[in-house]
């Protein structure tokens, strides 16, 4: 017999974010655009408030005890989100400002090897986040952008990325979970692909970490980009994996104070890993507030969390089902709680005010995701986007809204 | 519940489902395009000016929500048969009603006629942009600009 997975406490998960009480419009907030950005906790809007409260100076610079304990308070951060990602290194997690960052990182610093003919690959589930610095890095280079497939069900297709690879092609960059779809990408199984064809692999997390348990060295890629905000924590903060050996061998991206060794009059000579990617003072209270909440994930229990967002995409998928005229985008069998939908004959921007006057916030529009949308034909859908802290009540009530959405346009 | 009633009048709605000289206008002396890059929608607007610069004719083409394509509806009414002069000083009462600060008063239906449906849009802030475009896009045009963006100042 398998046993049931054990039953998350929704409510007292609730009460950890205070957001989550207030009302919007006169109604109970409904908060479903998780994939846009994600609550805080408690915990971390008390890790930053106490930073700057009681903590708050400088790093790397003083021989003062407030920066030494800063400059402590940012190290553990990145330790934990080192053990998190199960890195090698710490020094391996660079603190950037979000996954766009992270991966405009590697395109100036990774992307100065590559010659005119070298090729990149990318999919067209792709946010603009991993398009259009390899555009720009292209036009610059000489170089060509190669775009796998999708399937009807929104699945990378995997021939299609396969047929792409060849030894030409030395970057090959996806998106572990698409953020327009929900799409659960084989991220280990086309890394193991591109990493035959000789290709080195960078994986755009954004919306990875806030659902799934990371692996950067079980999946096997060079780089692994998130975004504090979309995992629960601060906005403004990020980080970028990288193998330590290929971080290495790679230029600075910016240069500044904090990133050097000794600079002269005719030369800089620049600091290891990972300072050497971190010109500048950093987003410092970010960093913790990062790390506070990657603490707070790993006291959650894996399996309820993961059973109860399956419970919230199962009970999504079938209500709106159900709605004459609803379309679901999207159909993998391996996605996270996001649910993308047209209906037909009503613009996605009219679904989203309708539905906020009745306090459910979803998102209208193309998701930064263009070429997927022009793919499909369409130039944007609704889309409801889950995280562990809603309740199969406000899927009710997302159904319940959609059901005004006919009133006025049946 | 009211806001919204106001915002999707049934003569907005009217116009979204059964718009009013939706097409590509031929002949037509001007064209342009108006994009709002915020949600990828795009509207075409086409016309056509006589000789001494009278509208005789405006159509529109391309994709948006129930606001963009009721206000374009509801321009390509109320435009036809105005000089240069006459569009540019309505369009700006338009513009100028839908995005002052302080609220103006409801517009006048006797003088706007089914434009005054417009007035529930004040209360989205998020919506306005829907609305503007149409009026924008046919500025531009006439003006000879081939785009607009909502985006641009």
């Amino acid at each position: 017999m398998v046993e049931a997975p054990p039953i998350m406490d929704v409510d007292t998960v609730r009460a950890q974010f205070p957001i989550l009480s207030r009302s919007v419009n006169g109604k109970p907030l409904v908060y479903l655009d998780n994939a846009a950005t994600t609550q805080k906790p408690q915990a971390v809007i008390d890790t930053v408030s106490h930073f700057y409260a009681h903590e708050n100076a400088n790093i790397h610079r003083g021989v003062h005890y407030l920066s030494m304990n800063a400059t402590d308070a940012y190290d553990r951060a990145r330790a934990t989100i080192a053990r998190a990602l199960n890195a090698e290194f710490e020094q391996e997690i660079i603190f950037t400002r979000g996954t766009t960052e992270s991966i405009n990182l590697v395109a100036h610093s990774f992307g100065a090897r590559l010659q005119p003919g070298d090729e990149i690959l990318i999919t067209k589930l792709e946010h603009h986040a991993n398009i259009v610095p390899w555009q720009i890095l292209a036009e610059e280079r000489g170089l060509t952008l190669r775009w796998a497939d999708v399937t009807p069900s929104g699945e990378v297709d995997l021939d299609s990325f396969q047929s792409l690879l060849s030894e030409k092609t030395k970057l090959a960059a996806f998106n572990h979970v698409s953020n327009a779809l929900g799409t659960i990408n084989p991220v280990k199984e086309m890394t193991r692909l591109a990493k035959a064809a000789g290709a080195t692999v960078l994986v755009d997390g954004a919306q990875g970490p806030p659902h799934l348990l990371v692996d950067v060295r079980d999946i096997g890629c060079d780089f692994y980009a998130l975004s504090g905000h979309k995992v629960f924590g601060p906005d403004g903060i990020g980080v970028l994996y990288g193998r330590h050996e290929l971080l290495e061998t790679m230029p600075p991206y910016q240069g500044g104070g904090d990133m050097i060794e000794r600079v002269t009059m005719e030369k800089t000579t620049f600091r290891g890993l990972p300072e050497r990617f971190e010109a500048g003072t950093p987003n410092i209270s970010g960093a913790i507030g990062l790390g506070a909440a990657f603490d707070y994930l790993q006291s959650l229990g894996w399996e309820e969390f993961h059973a109860h967002e399956q419970a919230l995409l199962k009970r999504a998928t079938e209500r709106l089902s159900e709605i004459k005229g609803l379309t679901i985008h999207g159909t993998a069998p391996e996605k996270v709680a996001v649910v993308s939908f047209t209906m037909d004959g009503i613009h996605p921007h009219d679904i989203g005010t309708i539905l906020d006057t009745r306090g459910v916030a979803i998102r209208a529009g193309h998701h930064c995701t263009q070429p997927l949308m022009t793919h499909f034909g369409f130039t944007g859908t609704a889309r409801a986007s889950f995280a562990f802290y809603n309740t199969l009540a406000e899927v009710d009530q997302l159904v319940e809204a959609i059901q005004v959405v006919h009133q006025y346009f049946s | 519940m009211d806001d919204l009633a106001d915002l999707y009048q049934e003569i907005i709605l009217a116009h979204n489902k059964r718009p009013h000289n939706e097409g590509i206008l031929d002949p037509r002396t001007h064209d342009a395009e108006g994009y709002n890059p915020l949600c990828g929608d795009r509207l075409v607007i086409h016309a056509r000016q006589d000789p001494a610069g009278k509208l005789e004719a405006v159509q529109f083409s391309g994709e948006g929500c129930a606001i963009s394509r009721a206000s374009a509806s509801m321009m390509t009414d109320a435009v036809k048969g105005l000089s240069g002069d006459e569009l540019r000083k309505k369009a700006q009462q338009i513009l100028e009603y839908l995005t002052a600060r302080e609220a103006p008063p409801a517009l006048d239906l006797a003088e706007y006629g089914d434009l005054a449906a417009l007035s529930g849009v004040r209360k989205f802030p998020a919506r306005i942009k829907c609305a503007t475009l149409a009026w924008h896009t046919l500025l531009a045009a006439l003006a000879g600009k081939e785009q607009v963006s909502t985006e641009e100042a």
